[in-house]
């Protein structure tokens, strides 16, 4: 079975994700996100943190998203949101991926029972409500948006552990690792060094798939109080305030439109990403 | 999409357990799942105690937490003096006989807990896994056989904005819209406030109503479940179309089901004799695994909307380091999460003697 | 008239690198009750041109051009005419009889689901047929066969059920892709007796697919020869055999097993064997596609489509050169 990256590679290639609509638009707007965030200072119309605006007003010309609890205008608030969230997702998801990838390359290089062992634990993992976990590791760590982002990586790692190590078992029975393992020299390092472009396009796709959802948690665990603490602009602890004053629609509303327009995009991405590439390793990355 | 992760555990030495046959597998499939739980226990243990965190201080107000003796008393009362590891081979001995310890934010024994939040978790989820699995089939059906055409593009876009919405936030913009601006929906928790539940049966109150013969009050639990089962569903709306369609899309690409065309049958026979037969199959899978998703993911739902519910109960042991509670709570979805896996294994294997020898 | 006429029949199908024709210009005729042989290496468009014939080429695959069929124009049918038809009028039998039955759906309903959709009979009346066709087809136990499912029974036995399906409702045509290719050679043998014996019992017209000459020199009438797509040579398949002009098809005889006496006896060695791959979709070389691997490609093949040359009211080539003579011309051909 052959595994590479090649497909994506090549932009002339019809299943390059540029001529999928969806994958340019979820580009497009990862774009407008990652600009919003690095230039917030100019691009915001006031201080995320000035409370010298009124309390609760409506949406308005002055304040296009309103202005919440604590006099503070939205947009503002939702454009310095981009600061923490896409950051803190993509490194969740590189921790995540990173730790998983030792673990499954250990795994799929040891066979045995490191192999059994380690995959029984990541069976484990896979029957573990993630969420509760996660609550509760980042509860113990204290509320803070770097202990959600650690909570997390422990319980979001397996996926990534299970796809390496079944694409080195692949490996392992193509001919040139063989070969290689019969003369002896296959130690991990050469190992990984030989399999690293045949394992990196397909953890890259699996992580570009699972930025949404390390977003979703991430916020998600802010919502709950859990993650990024006040008075940091974080989308999820955002919409928690809109949750204590439902009946003011905006101020819910517009951090949650934003979450879901970044977790929508790199879904966007994921999923043509993961059709440009080959059918069986695009089944392995579904299942 | 995870499916049908838990692999088979090959007993060397116990011959019977190795055999090929159907009893064997059966036992050999329930030995890994118990095993599985206890890892799942063994885990949500070594975490909790691995991260710094002091549950005295999460459970005792101010006051209390800087008088030594009351410290002392409440350690001595959950165990919390003994060194770590008796504190787990307690718990384990406990377990083996039913006992899930005593819940330091409740102080109540957590089973007893359980049995009150979890029903009502369960039935929502149970609602929400149905509608998934009706709506999720039909869109990924619908999506597979226009391929590329206009409903599919539609339908894909849509099962993506399913999966990427964060349900905390549509369970609120769902109850803005429903109860405040349109009053359809009646508002939170599971009856209107002071209503009283029917007599407990399944703990279910649309069943336990049904049971008592109460239709008043089965007509209140309903309008009350419904909103946050569907804002619940939507998630599992958007794997199950998704899933659909690209296990249909599969089998379509199959030999036999060009075979099958190339017998001149309709359409509609081919997709549901000669595709949808194969494809239930792994679809099954994924909304098993689904269910159990669904149960953890309640969490953020039943928060908006005020559920009384395995996830409410969650977050208040995560917040309090309530660790007999979090592990109960852990149990009891790995336990739905396992057991649904077994039932498909089961099923893969009763139903399916021909499929694996081709695939 | 003939059965099917198909005219300048070209198959586009969506590739890596954008759409590529992965039938070129084809043009062929099947009599009634004349068994047609195609054969060419894999890869040179044989199922693609069968599946055109069906209507069913993979997603994003169009065909054009003209397809006559029993006196009507087929190519431009409705979904409804094409699925009328399908295991009607043409059927078919699949390469791999592994994955080309159902895997779990038993045997009766796989042999009678379109005999009571096309026909209308009755439930019993199906089972009835569905035995006889079993007895056909020499599966042993009939009644036990049809609760059965495919996984039941070996590559062989299912190849004959497959048979079986495709003659359920007596079709004019039956178009078999490479029916034995993926069969033990012992194994083989039997289903090409079967065919051979159906070519007997029943006024068929067969079209056989294979990139294995062997196996169609005593089953066919007439052997057309494949090569990226398009036609190379056409001939009864005596003159095919015996007289092969074209030198990919008589590259391809000389590779035959117990051929080699008649590739000697050539004088020309180097046709033993073709050297090389063969192109794949979308990488088709201009001119004769076969100059790559061609020993007597002159400089016109690369860029020149090769003009049809009939030899003889049956025999026809489309290459310049003669491969005997290693000159370019035709005077063979008087
Ligand atoms: N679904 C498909 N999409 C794109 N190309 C295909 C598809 N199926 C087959 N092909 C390509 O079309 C060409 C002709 O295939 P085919 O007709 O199956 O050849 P043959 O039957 O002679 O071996 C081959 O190059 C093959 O790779
Ligand atoms: S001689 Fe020229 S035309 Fe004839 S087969 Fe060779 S390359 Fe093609
Ligand atoms: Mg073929």
């Amino acid at each position: 079975m052959k595994i590479t990256l090649k497909k994506i590679k090549s932009s002339k290639n019809s299943n390059s994700i540029w001529r999928q609509p969806l994958a340019v638009v979820g580009v497009g707007i990862i774009v407008i996100w990652t600009l919003l965030a690095i230039f917030a200072p100019w691009i915001a119309p006031y201080n995320p943190n000035a409370q010298d605006a009124a309390k609760f007003l409506a949406p308005s010309a002055a304040h296009w998203m309103g202005t919440d609890e604590l006099n503070r205008d939205i947009l503002s608030r939702v454009i310095f949101g981009a600061r923490i969230s896409l950051p803190y997702s993509l490194l969740l998801v590189a921790l995540s991926a990173t730790l998983g990838s030792i673990v499954g390359a250990i795994s799929g290089y040891a066979g045995g029972k490191v192999d059994s062992f380690l995959m029984r634990v990541t069976d484990v993992f896979f029957a573990f409500p993630g969420i509760v976990l996660a609550m509760a590791v980042a509860a113990a760590l204290g509320p803070q948006i770097r202990n959600a982002v650690i909570a997390i990586t422990i319980v979001a790692w397996p996926v990534y552990a299970r796809l390496v190590r079944g694409l080195i078992l692949n490996a392992k029975q193509n001919d040139y690792v063989t070969a290689s393992a019969l003369l002896g020299s296959s130690s991990l390092r050469t190992l990984i060094v030989d399999l690293r472009p045949n394992l990196s396009g397909p953890v890259f796709v699996l992580a570009a798939l699972e930025v949404g959802n390390a977003l979703l948690l991430l916020s998600g665990l802010s919502f709950l109080g859990l993650g990024a603490q006040p008075p940091a602009s974080e989308w999820g602890s955002m919409v928690s305030l809109g949750a204590e004053n439902f009946d003011r629609w905006w101020v819910g509303l517009f951090p949650g439109l934003a979450i879901l327009t970044a977790v929508l995009a790199f879904n966007f991405i994921g999923d043509a990403l993961r059709d440009a590439m080959d059918p069986r390793t695009a089944k392995a990355l579904r299942d | 999409m995870r499916t049908k992760p838990i692999s088979e555990e090959k007993s060397q030495r116990k011959r019977f357990l190795s055999g090929n046959g159907f009893v064997p597998f059966i036992l050999r499939r329930l030995l890994t799942s118990i095993l599985l739980v206890f890892g799942v226990t063994f885990i949500s243990f070594s975490i909790t105690q691995l991260v710094p965190g002091d549950p005295v201080a999460a459970n005792l107000g101010q006051s209390a937490y800087s008088n030594p003796e009351i410290v002392a008393a409440f350690k001595k009362q959950f165990g919390l003096d003994r060194p770590v590891p008796v504190q787990y081979v307690k718990y384990v001995a406990k377990l083996m006989h039913g006992d899930l310890g005593v819940s330091l934010s409740s102080k109540r024994p957590v089973l007893e807990d359980l049995k009150e939040y979890f029903p009502a978790t369960l039935e929502i989820a149970l609602v929400a896994v149905f509608l998934a699995l009706v709506v999720g089939l039909l869109l990924g059906i619908i999506s597979a056989v226009t391929r590329d055409r206009l409903p599919d593009q539609i339908i894909r876009v849509f099962s993506l904005t399913g999966v990427s919405m964060p349900a905390f936030w549509t369970a609120l913009t769902a109850f803005y819209l429903f109860f405040f601006v349109l009053g359809w929906a009646p508002g939170t928790g599971r009856l209107a406030p002071g209503a009283d539940p029917p007599p407990t049966v399944t703990g279910l109150y649309t069943v336990d109503s049904l049971i008592a013969g109460d239709f008043s009050t089965f007509r209140q639990a309903v309008s009350y479940l419904l909103l946050p089962a569907i804002v619940l569903a939507i998630y599992a709306i958007g794997v199950l179309t998704r899933f659909t369609r690209a296990s249909m899309l599969e089998i379509l690409g199959n030999d036999y089901v060009r075979a099958a065309r190339a017998k001149g049958l309709s359409e509609f026979t081919v997709i549901r004799r000669h595709v949808l037969r194969p494809a239930l199959l792994s679809i099954i899978t994924v909304a098993g695994v689904a269910f159990s998703s669904l149960l953890a993911g309640s969490v953020l739902v039943e928060n908006v909307f005020s559920w009384p519910g395995l996830g409410q109960y969650a977050y208040r042991a995560a917040v309090g380091l309530d660790l007999p509670g979090i592990m109960g709570v852990s149990m009891v979805v790995a336990t739905v999460y396992i057991t649904m896996n077994l039932i498909v294994d089961i099923l893969y294997r009763v139903i399916d003697p021909q499929m694996r020898d081709v695939s | 008239m003939d059965l099917l006429t198909v005219k300048n029949l070209t198959v586009t199908l969506a590739t890596g690198r954008g759409d590529a024709a992965a039938v070129r210009d084809l043009s062929f005729t099947v009599g009634h009750g004349e068994f047609l042989g195609i054969a060419g290496e894999s890869g040179s468009g044989k199922t693609m041109t069968a599946l055109s014939l069906l209507g069913l080429l993979p997603h994003k695959g169009r065909a054009t051009g003209s397809i006559n069929f029993d006196g009507r124009e087929i190519l431009t049918s409705s979904k409804r005419e094409y699925r009328d038809l399908r295991g009607k009028e043409i059927a078919m039998i699949f390469q791999d009889p592994m994955t080309s039955l159902h895997p779990m759906l038993t045997v009766e309903v796989q042999l009678t689901e379109h005999l009571r959709h096309h026909r209308k009979v009755s439930k019993d009346a199906a089972r009835q047929s569905a035995l006889e066709l079993l007895s056909t087809v020499k599966i042993p136990a009939p009644e036990a066969a049809l609760r059965a499912h495919p996984s039941q029974f070996s590559g062989g036995m299912r190849q004959r059920i497959a048979i079986a399906m495709a003659l359920a409702c007596e079709p004019k045509l039956l178009i078999a892709d490479e029916p034995t290719t993926a069969l033990d050679v012992t194994v083989q043998a039997g289903i090409l007796k079967l065919l051979h014996q159906l070519r007997k019992e029943r006024n068929l017209s067969v079209m056989v697919i294979t990139h294995d000459l062997g196996v169609l020199s005593s089953l066919t009438d007439r052997i057309m020869i494949m090569y990226a797509g398009s036609e190379v040579e056409t001939a009864s398949t005596s003159d095919l055999l015996q007289r092969p002009r074209h030198p990919y098809t008589s590259g391809l005889i000389a590779a035959l097993p117990g051929h080699n006496d008649v590739a000697k006896s050539s004088s020309s060695k180097r046709l033993l064997s073709i050297e090389g791959m063969p192109p794949e979709l979308g990488n088709f070389p201009p001119g004769c596609a076969f100059h790559t691997r061609c020993n007597y490609a002159i400089e016109a093949c690369k860029s020149a489509l090769p003009e049809r040359i009939q030899l003889s009211e049956s025999h026809r080539i489309y290459c310049p050169v003669d491969p005997f003579s290693g000159k370019a011309g035709i005077e063979v051909a008087q």
